[in-house]
């Protein structure tokens, strides 16, 4: 930006303060912390919020109030929503493009080609905000006088560690697909690469998806997921951007109230994705009911 | 109260079954003594009697199976599915055959009426292998997939509640995926297990590919934690289950917990009261309340309070606790010494913490393990009988009086289990159901079990599950 300053020599350009994105609102860390982001031939970008553990307390506070409104929003509204994401999206694309281009070291158009399949991802999990549960729920054949119903539930408050390398286009690609099916999440970004995290919140307060919904953190990683992962009011957490140490003692913790664990794995984002991430945070539900018999005695008519 | 009727004992004859003196370890399809020689005494809860003397795997055996497992593993895999279905329609059809021994062995060895034996356990046993047979040619269209792969060798350790039902829940999915297992049962019920190496013995099922591991909560952990296990799958306490997951965390183990419970049965003020007193009966004191998925908490609306207990107590007062080889018992003994004194612990706490206690007049056995149908009133939400589970004959009734109310109270547990609701109002039904954090949900039922139907927990209560086609994912590699 200082570049461009200079390269013009006509107005002083001003400088965004980036800013977490908790509960809807664009709260600093209350440690009142920040840090320096760099690009990938380290110049700095910007300062980014070094969030503490009671912003990650705050964040699940958030998270959990938001919890009982969106996963009881119809299937067909939070799709609207996710759709609408991607709306507010393209309109602001060269501003991603150009914070992705920054943070990855990519040329204009490769950054373009993440930020476009990002938009892409948002509109395909979009779509499957009122199938998932056709396809993995359904009525189960009982053998006697009843009738049940499997249905997939959302299963709280998630975690997600956003990739440490793919800052946008991974990091939709973890988000989308938790909140989608009714949850909320707390992600923290990449560390390094913290800044088309951020913005991304200023997209999605402005998209109609609730406050609290997604709640954005920047700083370190394991300063962050530490008291995430052992948090009680946490139902599950991602680990994708968590190294293979930070990882285990992660699970670990994960262990005290038995949250459900996505492990990192290899993972190109350039791909269409499969339903894993959808499915690994839903729970199933079975409900029965008597069906009774007809004309015998005894019948529940 | 006094009996109007007088019933004749009616005993289940025991001679149907015959229990050897000893069993050994099964791996690599024979029976074989621990490495160390060790042995521990499998005895009937109901009398005290010693049953079997049963070898105690170590971390050796655990070892020495965990290989049989890999090498049976290559060929299990690769047979057909097909074939792998015939294999378990075999066990499915001699588990049926030989279903009044295999009920006759358990109610002795675990404590549990003969009619639990007999009309519950056994038949889905043989329903759930019969289930997953179907499975295994069928994969390519569960959803998971084309060709989705087993994930090699699983290690199963599973609680003494429903001794041979929770090994059909462990080994029937697993097997019809193209996995191969070893299999802990618990250390107060290994005998049914034992039971079931011998039919896959006479199924002909390929040597390795099931391996049973008799044990203490050691040969657990050891298998657990044996790094060439692919696959854990865990049914018992919470407190073991986090461990568990503690254990295979930084490891590629795939893993699914099955967990304790404190459901919630909810009757509401229109509900037909004398199906929902057979529904909390049912719900609490089938398997003398050792089941995870209890109806533990009684929630009942505040209007209805006097007369839905006046009902229940009637009822509880007919229940007939004794021999669990007689036909006409309902309750059976408690599994075992120690946690006959963990319910006695728990009722005690209550008691002392001000909740009020009732049971029906009820005579106990002078030997073995007995607890008597217990009801506690004024219990409140912070009360332990109300928040930890007891996993005995134990009711603890609470109240409320908005369906909100209910709700909030039903969901007020580190559980995720099971829950009822009792009403006659179809569209209160579904919005209760809807807002209950919990994996099963029974309304104007309770304590349903069916092989086609997943079964497993929210929250504390564990994760993965168990039945039906969700069934399957466990045991893939997806």
């Amino acid at each position: 930006m200082s570049e461009k300053t200079e390269k013009t020599g006509q107005r002083l350009p001003v400088f965004k303060t980036y800013k977490l994105y908790v509960g809807g609102k664009f709260p600093r860390s209350e440690s009142g912390r920040v840090y320096e982001v760099t690009d990938s031939k380290d110049k700095w970008l910007a300062n980014a919020p070094l969030s503490s553990r009671k912003d990650a307390r705050d964040a699940v506070v958030a998270a959990r109030k938001a919890f009982g409104g969106w996963s009881g929003a119809t299937a067909y509204n939070r799709g609207q929503i996710l759709y609408r994401v991607a709306e507010m999206l393209e309109g602001r694309k060269d501003q991603f493009v150009r914070e992705v281009a920054d943070a990855e070291g990519l040329s204009k158009s490769k950054a373009a080609a993440q930020v476009d399949a990002a938009i892409d991802r948002w509109v395909w999990y979009a779509g499957w905000t009122d199938k998932i549960a056709q396809v993995v729920g359904g009525g189960n054949p009982v053998a006697g006088p009843f009738f049940n119903l499997s249905t997939p539930e959302p299963t709280g408050v998630v975690v997600v560690l956003a990739p440490q390398k793919s800052s946008f286009l991974g990091l939709v690609s973890v988000i989308a697909p938790v909140i989608a099916t009714g949850n909320t999440v707390i992600v923290a970004a990449s560390e390094k690469s913290p800044l088309p995290a951020l913005s991304l919140g200023e997209v999605l307060a402005t998209s109609d998806v609730p406050g609290g919904v997604v709640n954005v953190l920047s700083g370190r990683t394991a300063e962050i997921a530490t008291p995430l992962a052992a948090h009680q009011d946490v139902n599950a957490i991602d680990l994708a951007g968590a190294d293979e140490v930070l990882a285990k003692e992660l699970e670990i913790a994960a262990a005290d109230n038995l949250k459900r664990v996505i492990r990192p794995q290899a993972v190109d984002y350039t791909e269409t994705p499969g339903i894993e991430r959808l499915t690994a945070f839903l729970e199933t539900k079975t409900v029965w009911h008597p069906t009774g018999a007809l004309g015998a005695s005894g019948s529940s008519y | 109260m006094a009996s109007v009727f007088e019933y004749a004992p009616a005993p289940e004859s025991r001679s149907v079954v015959d229990i050897a003196p000893s069993y050994g370890l099964f791996i690599d399809g024979e029976f074989t003594d621990a490495a160390d020689g060790k042995v521990f005494k499998s005895i009937s809860p109901s009398t005290e009697e010693v049953l079997s003397e049963v070898a105690r795997a170590g971390t050796e055996d655990v070892d020495r199976a965990v290989k049989a497992a890999r090498r049976a593993f290559e060929k299990w895999s690769a047979l057909p599915g097909s074939e792998r279905a015939k294999y378990l329609f075999r066990i499915a059809r001699i588990i049926q055959e030989r279903s009044r021994e295999l009920a006759v062995l358990e109610t002795l060895d675990n404590g549990k009426p003969i009619k639990e034996t007999r009309d519950a356990d056994l038949p889905l046993v043989a329903a759930h292998f019969f289930y997953y047979a179907g499975w295994a040619d069928k994969l390519d269209h569960a959803g998971f997939g084309a060709d989705p792969k087993p994930l090699g060798v699983a290690g199963q350790v599973i609680p003494w509640n429903f001794p041979l039902l929770m090994l059909a829940w462990k080994i029937a999915p697993a097997l019809a995926t193209g996995n191969t297992v070893v299999l802990k049962p618990a250390e107060t019920t290994p005998l049914s297990a034992l039971f079931f190496a011998d039919i896959c013995r006479q199924a002909g099922l390929p040597k390795g590919v099931v391996n049973i591991l008799p044990g203490y909560g050691d040969t657990g952990a050891a298998l657990v934690a044996h790094e060439d296990v692919n696959k854990v799958a865990f049914t018992g306490s919470t407190a073991v289950g986090k461990e568990i997951a503690r254990t295979v965390a930084g490891t590629a183990k795939k893993l699914t917990l099955e967990l304790g419970g404190k459901g919630a049965n909810i009757v509401f003020d229109d509900a037909p009261i004398d199906q929902a007193v057979e529904g909390i009966v049912t719900g609490i004191f089938f398997n003398q309340g050792q089941v995870c998925c209890a109806g533990s908490r009684l929630l009942v609306q505040e209007s209805i309070q006097d007369e839905l207990l006046d009902s229940l107590k009637r009822r509880l007062s007919t229940l007939r606790l004794g021999d669990p080889l007689d036909k006409n018992t309902d309750i059976g003994a408690i599994n075992s010494a120690e946690q006959l004194a963990r319910i006695t612990a728990l009722a005690e706490q209550g008691e002392a913490e001000g909740a009020e206690r009732w049971s029906p007049a009820c005579e106990l056995p002078s030997s073995g393990y007995w607890f008597a149908p217990t009801l506690f009133t004024n219990v409140t939400q912070a009360h332990t009988i109300a928040r930890d589970e007891i996993f005995g004959p134990v009711l603890s009734v609470l109240t409320f009086r908005t369906p909100d109310e209910a709700v909030a109270k039903a969901n007020n547990t580190q559980y995720g289990l099971s829950a009822g609701v009792w009403t006659e109002k179809g569209s209160r039904i579904l919005a209760v159901a809807n807002k209950l954090r919990a994996g099963v949900v029974w309304s104007n039922t309770f304590n349903k079990f069916d092989p086609t139907s997943p079964f497993g927990g929210y929250k504390e209560s564990g994760f993965g599950r168990e039945g039906g086609r969700h069934g399957l994912e466990a045991y893939l590699d997806v």
